[in-house]
């Protein structure tokens, strides 16, 4: 279940995520098999967890041996937190978020963004969906590609990237640390 | 939340401002010379534990949505904004945000640096008398010279951890003896792309580089996961988590994170520091009692503060001459990137294996090219071999719809990829500056430091010449497509034309150097030769600020130097040779 978006609103952004980054036979999965949607559900719901879900831990995510510490979200300063806050859920006219004045968060974003797309956009078809979103606002569609991006290629703990399954496609390891690479693959073709 | 944390001391030695390379090798000097040392530093402690025995935290990973795209390592723009403009016909300002950021966490940029530890060259601080000068800019020689430096450099390199092979560069200046450590592994696409370059003439060599290439200073051996620039999961560099827990381990020095300096106390004549308020992490105003100051906080923030210090009204403190944060520095990087036929790897590896000097070697036909556009000479800065990426920033850069997976598929721009950066010198110049947004407040309600900087001619010029021999380089290589860019766009290079404002005209080069000129004459500098602020008997300024050139090689070595000099001299230790110290011990 999605943590901020609703049904409808999840679709959507589904759908809109796979016209960006599609899945082409014989070339690679698309954002919808990476779930996308659920990194960009997760990041904008970010503080349904705690810690808050925007950095992750560290050193290792186990995938290559070692400790997986990944999961383990780092706590937020009080400053991180602030500044979080402000990029997610916007300034919201509370004077400490207006450092040097109002800030629309991606949450806004994304609500009006949405709308812009319409209320059928996950069940009309690809070219009437990409009609839609050329003529959606800029600064969604600019935020989406952004974590379009991020969600399909980034670590499959911060909610996309499903079971690694973008990285295997572009014939990418990910984080390999503890084992690193042997001097023999780094110096052979 | 009011009144100061008792539990902390209130007087100490020395108050160093900012725990990056250079801070932290004051701290590391001032604490085995026994003076007792607080470090205060804005950023977060990611690095290394504060009680014995100040074990590596082991907190950075191979995150690049971290890393890259959620400032892990700080400043966040939304709460300390940056300005810029081009010049004054800009108005106040052109866009506020992010300008060539710098991270700000215990160990400052030098957990995100890829460890290319070069040294400058002899010329390089003579290059007003070597090369003369040039209209429009203001090239000078610095007050120290190559062996005023030689052994401190050579310090440095022990203190830090380099790996090199001393014979390899046959441009390189004289040295007292071999790097501490062998080379680490050649990069695949580097050997392809060093064996291109001989055959063009140029003289490409292993980087000498912070990187642990054997276990070194209780650290063990890099394992090549590619990441040099995320923060080192397993702490294989030594910049600077190396100076910082030598200090720590001497029981006289104190690391506080997330504390902000607001300003410099002084005497009534503002002759003497006394020592600085701060903000601490939960922003409860303190203050601490000195016998010195270190100001390290990097070439823009450093300016900053002393421009918010003293008499505001007068230009801030330390400012009699009027030309602090003046001089800007960045390096002007050129980048010739090629497309190859077959996968290349860049991603394995210390990100930078190969270097190569011979653009700040200009030969006769490079000074023919230079007068041929109504320049004295011009120099280009050291080429880096390299092409390490992770998959997002490769993938933002691609169309959306069908392409894009096809793109992500072929990896024309990564996997296929091969890169020459090139560290452009950056001619120092009297306009370009640091000063106080007029506006803008960071989120203490401090003024934001703004940026006024446009590169000189002689940058874009030396771009133009050097980039197409890069290019054809990578032909030779094997590349099937080539083009060239640089940072800032600055109308030149094949992308200028289509790039947003932001990257027209701000660099992101992570270099910033100047603002607080060294020099022997006080009417034409801010620092001496010794980094003593000359109207401050007790403050030092122990970064890349004090650069009287920037040259055209990665800083952090020379700052790393002229830091532990400066530091020694204030502590009245010899600064002809620096005083012996423990050499890190190989781990078991």
């Amino acid at each position: 279940m999605p943590v901020w978006f609703d049904v409808a609103q999840y679709a959507a952004v589904e759908a809109a995520a796979e016209r960006l980054i599609p899945h082409v036979e014989g070339r690679g999965p698309g954002a919808r098999r990476a779930g996308v949607v659920d990194y960009i559900d997760s990041t904008l719901g970010a503080f349904c967890f705690e810690p808050p879900r925007i950095w992750a831990g560290g050193p290792y995510s186990g995938r290559f041996g070692g400790d997986a510490s990944f999961n383990d979200w780092e706590p937020l300063s009080r400053l991180a937190e602030l500044a979080w806050r402000i990029r997610i859920e916007g300034s919201q006219g509370r004077p400490e978020r207006e450092v040097n004045g109002p800030v629309r968060g991606w949450q806004d974003e994304y609500r009006d963004g949405i709308v812009a797309l319409g209320a059928d956009f996950a069940s009309i078809d690809d070219d009437e969906q990409d009609v839609r979103l050329a003529a959606a606002p800029e600064a969604f569609r600019t935020l989406l590609h952004q974590h379009a991006c991020e969600g399909m290629y980034g670590a499959p703990e911060y909610g996309g990237n499903r079971d690694g399954i973008a990285w295997l496609a572009v014939d990418y390891l990910g984080d390999v640390q503890p084992r690193g690479f042997t001097d023999d693959e780094v110096s052979a073709p | 939340m009011s009144g100061p944390d008792r539990s902390r001391s209130t007087e100490c030695d020395v108050v160093v401002v900012g725990s990056g390379p250079g801070g932290a090798t004051a701290a590391d000097v001032l604490a085995i010379a026994g003076w007792n040392v607080v470090v205060l530093e804005k950023g977060r402690n990611l690095l290394i534990d504060t009680d014995p025995p100040y074990a590596p935290r082991a907190r950075f990973a191979n995150d690049e949505i971290k890393n890259l795209f959620r400032h892990y390592y700080g400043p966040d723009p939304l709460l300390e904004p940056k300005t810029f403009r081009r010049n004054a016909s800009d108005g106040a300002r052109l866009f506020s945000g992010e300008v060539n950021t710098m991270p700000s966490m215990v160990g400052g940029a030098g957990p995100h640096a890829d460890a290319k530890l070069p040294r400058f060259r002899e010329i390089d601080f003579r290059l007003r008398s070597e090369m003369g000068p040039v209209d429009g800019a203001d090239v000078e020689d610095w007050p120290v010279d190559y062996a005023d430096l030689e052994a401190w450099y050579a310090r440095a390199e022990r203190d830090i951890g380099t790996a090199g092979d001393h014979n390899a560069n046959p441009y390189a200046a004289w040295r007292s003896g071999p790097y501490p450590m062998p080379p680490g592994p050649d990069m695949y696409g580097a050997v392809l792309s060093s064996e291109a370059a001989a055959r063009h003439g140029f003289h490409p060599y292993r980087a000498p580089s912070g990187v642990n290439s054997v276990p070194y200073g209780g650290r063990p051996a890099c394992n090549n996961c590619g990441f040099c620039m995320m923060g080192c999961p397993i702490h294989a560099k030594g910049d600077p988590i190396a100076m910082l827990q030598r200090a720590l381990l001497t029981g006289r020095c104190e690391i506080r994170s997330e504390c902000v300096v607001t300003e410099i106390v002084t005497d009534p004549l503002r002759r003497k520091a006394l020592g600085v308020r701060y903000l601490d992490a939960d922003g409860r105003a303190c203050e601490l009692s000195a016998g010195h100051v270190v100001v390290a906080g990097g070439a823009f923030e450093t300016p900053r503060l002393m421009l918010r210090s003293g008499d505001i009204a007068t230009g801030g403190l330390g400012n009699s001459s009027g030309l602090l944060g003046r001089f800007l520095m960045f390096h002007f990087q050129t980048y010739a990137i090629g497309t190859f036929p077959f996968r290349l790897h860049g991603h394995r590896g210390r990100a930078v294996t190969h270097l190569m000097d011979d653009l700040m070697v200009p030969s006769a036909s490079d000074l023919e090219a230079a007068r041929s556009v109504d320049l004295p000479w011009f120099r280009g800065g050291v080429v880096e071999h390299g092409a390490a990426a992770g998959p997002i920033q490769e993938a933002i850069h691609y169309p959306s719809g069908d392409p894009h997976t096809a793109l992500m598929a072929d990896s024309p721009m990564r996997d296929r990829a091969w890169v020459f950066t090139v560290q452009g010198e950056d001619l120092p110049q009297w306009a370009n500056t640091v000063d106080l947004d007029p506006a803008v407040r960071d989120v203490h309600g401090l003024a934001a430091g703004r940026v006024t900087y446009e590169p000189h001619r002689h940058e874009i010029e030396a771009a133009r010449h050097w980039a197409p021999k890069l290019e054809a380089v990578l032909r030779e290589m094997g590349a099937v497509h080539t083009f060239w860019t640089t940072s800032p766009s600055a109308g030149v290079g094949s992308f200028a034309e289509r790039t947003p404002p932001v990257e027209r005209y701000a660099p992101t080069s992570r270099h910033w150097m100047g603002t607080c000129r060294m020099g022997d004459d006080p009417r034409t500098s801010v620092v001496d030769r010794h980094g003593r602020f000359h109207d401050l008997d007790n403050v030092i300024c122990a970064d890349s600020s004090v650069f009287t050139t920037s040259a055209g090689y990665n800083p952090t070595l020379t700052l790393v130097a002229l830091a532990a000099r400066a530091a020694s001299a204030m502590a009245g230790l010899p600064v002809t040779v620096p005083v012996p110290v423990p050499v890190p011990a190989p781990s078991a």
